[in-house]
């Protein structure tokens, strides 16, 4: 996209709804891939990094925002400030992270309360975007309550959803059952990792997130 | 609805399971049927709601359970169900509200859900828990 055309859609968007971008939550369950995925996208298009990631749960315990993300395509764009919100879950038990995860006791708790609030926070985070990415784990099942409820709660504040379908990179990954799962929003396989089918998600993003509407506060 | 128990639950106890009527749900405010479904769940019972929550109070359920966790007592829920009907035509245009569904809840550490689709909802209640 030119120079001119940018500065032409940027003061569309603000003369319509009066703010420049939208702003994109990416939410999912915990250790489905969330920050991998925004780390993938604030790389690929401002060479940075949003966050650490681990193989144990709720690694990201709160909000991570990284601002003016200009994701391209072709002659399409689309600038959008990009939230990473910790995994929301409906138990946390502290004694998971000392058996599975070898963590000692007071580090086990510690982690499990920061996680807690980590999901008040990404609820709380819900009232303010625009838009999400939700991001499952295309080697688990799907029907997740966790899942379902995020799903229904977006749908009832009318806000567009990606489901990004990660870890296609996995041996057992079945994207298509994911599809199957919610055929009433558009899904993307990708491998946040690798970045396979990372232009595709872009593409999706523009295409999905372009006419998103920022909430006037 | 099943016979509500003051007492919290030990290891000897039975599980209780109470079908929660949908006149019961609808006599409640959501803040009050939050609270009822936390106290019931924190007693240890499963409960089965004849009418489920809405998305919101779903969500707002989460968040209370999140508040509600202490460490070797009580470390979450356990909550399955399938999302709201589908609206009408004239439910869209009016905005009418859509029906929640069924919705089973219980205690994590002792409820597991054992597998879900569209047509069936698989739990069990873990062994040696109750």
């Amino acid at each position: 996209m030119g120079l001119f055309q940018r500065i032409r859609l940027s003061s569309m968007l603000r003369k319509i709804f009066g703010k420049k971008q939208a702003k994109i939550g990416i939410y999912g369950p915990p250790n489905v891939g969330k920050t991998t995925l925004a780390n993938r996208i604030v790389q690929d298009w401002t060479g940075e990094i949003m966050g650490g990631v681990s193989e144990v749960p709720h690694e990201t315990r709160t909000a991570m925002w990284k601002k003016d993300v200009v994701i391209q395509n072709g002659n399409s764009s689309l600038k959008i400030d990009i939230v990473d919100t910790p995994g929301i879950a409906t138990k946390i038990d502290y004694k998971d992270f000392m058996n599975l995860h070898g963590m000692d006791k007071n580090e086990s708790k510690e982690r499990a309360k920061e996680a807690t609030e980590g999901v008040i926070e990404s609820i709380r985070w819900l009232e303010d975007v625009d838009g999400v990415l939700l991001v499952m784990d295309s080697t688990r099942d799907p029907f997740t309550q966790v899942n379902v409820t995020i799903l229904g709660n977006l749908e009832a504040r009318n806000l567009p959803v990606l489901v990004a379908a990660n870890k296609i990179d996995m041996e057992d990954s079945s994207p298509a059952t994911l599809k199957a799962a919610f055929p009433q929003h558009p899904v993307v396989p990708i491998s946040a990792l690798n970045g396979y089918n990372a232009d595709d998600l872009y593409s999706k993003m523009i295409d999905h997130f372009k006419k998103t509407k920022r909430k006037r506060r | 609805m099943g016979k509500k128990t003051n007492k919290k639950r030990n290891d000897n106890q039975s599980i209780q399971v109470n079908l929660v009527s949908k006149q019961k749900l609808e006599q409640l405010t959501s803040k009050d049927k939050l609270k009822f479904i936390i106290d019931e769940v924190k007693l240890g019972n499963v409960l089965v709601l004849e009418h489920g929550l809405t998305a919101f109070e779903q969500t707002e359920l989460i968040k209370r359970t999140m508040e509600e966790i202490k460490e070797d007592t009580f470390i979450g829920i356990e909550m399955e169900g399938y999302s709201e009907e589908k609206p009408t035509i004239v439910q869209k245009i009016f905005r009418m509200i859509k029906k929640p569904r069924m919705t089973l809840i219980g205690p994590a550490d002792l409820l597991q859900t054992v597998s879900k689709d569209n047509d069936m909802i698989q739990t069990k209640i873990i062994s040696g828990k109750g």
